[in-house]
């Protein structure tokens, strides 16, 4: 299995997330993140889909999801060529002693505290999937309170606008 | 098309459906879907009052398949609507053109768990093509013309449109859009060109190539396409379950229908092939058998105007995405002048293809006892009927037997639910047909297990002058699970006996519903009652045959195993020349 990142833009109707999750649910395929929002058009949504498939099993993901009626345009996104990135947010124990060492490795990883409390600080990151993982394993030992991550977004580099346009 | 009159939803659903083309619907009115009710009153629009949502969908679907053009059916909300999820898969499985109307509670009410309230947008997401919720009148044209460009272009299929109590019952101005434009839906019917020239070099070089023709053929109108290519080739042809009639059972090249229940030739051309022409099939398990060992030395072809069909169960050496009349209009002047450079000689293999052809024909045999055989009466009925006839067979045995002993010469002649599987499809199925084609003679071939799911419809055929027939095949069984309870459950015959030989009578059963009751149970009664039933015109007719319950559908390829395991009956396999294994 590998990972790939699908950039799907689909009308922006009602029902729209349920048809894509019922598609993948249905036929079997692995959602590993997903997110939605709105795109420079009202009319249109963008989808970030993070899937693990089989290389040879990706076109028919891709095929089924160009079927779907709502489904105006489904691109696959190389990690190279594309910019990926996810967002943390992550809640770490923290004492007078280790605070220090905290705020330093936020700012290694040219993160932001958002909220500061006597015994926590709430820390807020951008990055790609390797630069959020690192992040939180050097965390992990201050104690991890509670996170929430959000599904990966991705665009296309350079000049190359997306096709619904 | 623009009017800008003031109507109500409702009459804009209903004038709607007039601009769609539509001259006749089936369906059932109730509460949520009340308002349009009143329009369809004094619409041009026939509707026929069905008895049950399941018999409009299949309904719907007979007609469809018969006349190439949109099948309408109509329902209220909650439990009428989700009568119709079972239609609704089945035509969406067979590709057939539907679209179903539904009414649904006030948008103000949706999600409250109202009275008569089923998410049937939510419901028949994964069984339709797709389907629409409509909560605002200024929304019906667009919904309509939407749906009906979706169910007939591309890859037909099933389409719905759920419409809110308050967007019938409120006012709005009439403007029915001249064209759809969807930005996420845009068929392709033209192949690669690239594609065409790949596919012209491959059959050119093929030495035992087979035309695996599917339902696409006869969706596409493409049959007198295919007879071109057929003999252009000279490569055998086989025809799946949904293709009988795309290309004449009585053609030479023709070697019947491949699979669970194919003949040995087509099955065995398929498995041995150097290269499958694919057109419009989908390489379904039936046809395949265990999937690794499917023509496991084939190039293929795979022709489908659905590109998710390319290599979704099988390697495509290569695709040719399109509607299959213009694809093979292109293919065979590429063909030509491929054949110009290199014509491949492929006598050897057409002479061993008809060798096992000569050598394992379809057959049966009559019971010692004296009782009907099934296949006897389905042949009868096949010779009696004739090609022009449209045989509509239900799911079972019944099915099987039709689809192999009556000969099938012409598109649109043989109607079931294929990919579904679903019982019950055929009287319904059957009236749809008979409402599309006035002219020609319907007969549903059905089984006791199978009539007894739908068969309230007869009231609505004999009420409304669609006078069908219909061969009911009782074996007192569900016959085609009987069969695997003998062969592959120690004849265990568990809930399989439905004691139907006298309960229900089925010819009086048909009397009370206002048909023509016949019976017959020896050989020499089957010529005079299919001669009978055929003489009543005015009257739909139900014959009850009643035949041998041990009879089984011979060859057959159990299921899960390999095509090359056919057997001939129980424990009989073919004999092959070494040489040809």
């Amino acid at each position: 299995m590998a990972t790939h990142t699908l950039s799907v833009l689909v009308e922006n109707s009602p029902g729209v997330l349920a048809r894509v999750a019922s598609l993948f649910s249905r036929r079997g395929y692995n959602i590993d993140s997903l997110a939605v929002g709105p795109t420079e058009d009202a009319n249109i949504s963008r989808m970030t889909i993070v899937i693990d498939v089989e290389d040879h099993a990706l076109d028919q993901v891709i095929a089924q999801l160009d079927k779907l009626i709502d489904v105006i345009s489904t691109d696959r996104l190389d990690p190279v060529t594309s910019v990926q990135r996810e967002l943390l947010l992550v809640k770490v124990n923290t004492s007078a002693e280790t605070r220090s060492q905290v705020l330093e490795t936020v700012q290694l990883f040219r993160a932001k505290v958002v909220d500061v409390a006597q015994d926590a600080v709430t820390i807020e990151a951008t990055g790609n999937a390797e630069k959020i993982q690192a992040l939180l394993r050097v965390l992990e030992p201050y104690g991890i309170k509670e996170l929430v991550q959000s599904g990966l977004v991705a665009m296309e580099r350079g000049l190359k606008p997306g096709k619904g346009n | 098309m623009a009017s800008n009159e003031n109507v109500t939803g409702a009459q804009a659903l209903v004038k709607s459906l007039e601009h769609a083309g539509v001259d006749v619907m089936f369906g059932i009115p109730g509460g949520a879907i009340l308002p349009a009710y009143d329009p369809i009153f004094d619409s041009k629009i026939r509707h026929i009052l069905v008895r049950h949502e399941q018999g409009a969908g299949h309904a719907a679907t007979g007609y469809a398949q018969v006349t190439g053009r949109v099948g309408v059916c109509i329902a209220t909300s909650g439990p009428g609507a989700t009568n119709l999820v079972t239609p609704l898969a089945d035509a969406q499985m067979d590709s057939v053109p539907v679209v179903a109307i539904t009414g649904q509670v006030n948008s103000t009410s949706i999600g409250t768990d109202a009275f008569q309230e089923a998410d049937i947008r939510g419901i028949t997401m994964p069984v339709t093509k797709h389907n629409f919720l409509v909560t605002n009148p200024k929304d019906i044209p667009h919904a309509i013309a939407s749906a009906f460009h979706i169910a007939s272009t591309g890859r037909p299929g099933a389409v719905l449109v759920d419409i809110a109590k308050d967007a019938l019952s409120g006012m709005t101005t009439f403007d029915f859009p001249t064209n759809v434009n969807l930005a996420g839906y845009k068929p392709s019917l033209t192949p690669n060109e690239n594609d065409i020239r790949d596919a012209a070099r491959l059959i050119a070089e093929s030495k035992q190539p087979v035309l695996y023709v599917g339902g696409g053929i006869i969706k596409a109108n493409a049959s007198k396409e295919l007879m071109k290519l057929a003999e252009l080739t000279g490569a055998p042809v086989v025809t799946t379950l949904m293709a009988l009639g795309a290309f004449p059972d009585s053609h030479p090249q023709h070697l019947g229908m491949p699979g669970m229940h194919g003949t040995v030739a087509a099955v065995t051309a398929l498995q041995k092939a150097d290269l499958l022409i694919t057109l419009g099939a989908r390489f379904d398990d039936r046809v395949t058998g265990k999937l690794s060992s499917f023509a496991q030395n084939a190039k293929v072809i795979h022709a489908d105007i659905d590109p998710a069909e390319i290599g979704k169960l099988r390697f495509v050496d290569v695709p040719l995405v399109g509607d299959l009349k213009i694809t093979i209009d292109a293919l065979i002047p590429a063909l030509k002048a491929e054949f110009k450079k290199n014509q491949p000689d492929i006598t050897s293999w057409v002479k061993q293809v008809q060798g096992w052809r000569a050598s394992y024909p379809l057959g049966y045999e009559h019971p010692s006892d004296g009782s009907l055989s099934p296949q006897f009466v389905i042949e009868r009925l096949g010779k009696i009927a004739g090609p022009e006839a449209i045989y509509v067979a239900g799911v079972g045995q019944h099915q099987m037997w039709a689809s192999q002993f009556v000969q099938y010469e012409r598109p649109r002649s043989w109607l079931n639910s294929g990919g579904l599987g679903t019982m019950g499809y055929a009287v319904p199925a059957a009236m749809g047909a008979k409402v599309g084609a006035p002219d020609r003679t319907v007969w549903a071939i059905d089984g006791d297990g199978c009539f007894q799911m739908t068969n309230q419809e007869l009231t609505t055929c004999a009420l409304n002058g669609i006078p069908i027939k219909i061969a009911i095949i009782n074996n007192e069984s569900l016959g085609m699970v009987r069969q695997w309870q003998s062969l592959f459950y120690n004849e265990r015959f568990s809930n399989t006996d439905l004691h139907s030989k006298r309960i229900p009578d089925f010819a009086k059963l048909g009397e009370a519903m206002g048909c023509v009751g016949l019976r017959a149970e020896t050989r020499d009664e089957v010529d005079a009652v299919i001669e009978k039933a055929m003489s009543i015109n005015d009257q739909p007719v139900v014959v009850d045959f009643s035949v041998h319950r041990d009879a089984m559908v011979w060859p057959m390829v159990a299921a899960g195993t390999s095509n090359d395991s056919i057997t001939l009956a129980r424990s009989l396999a073919p004999v092959w020349d070494s040489q040809e294994l």
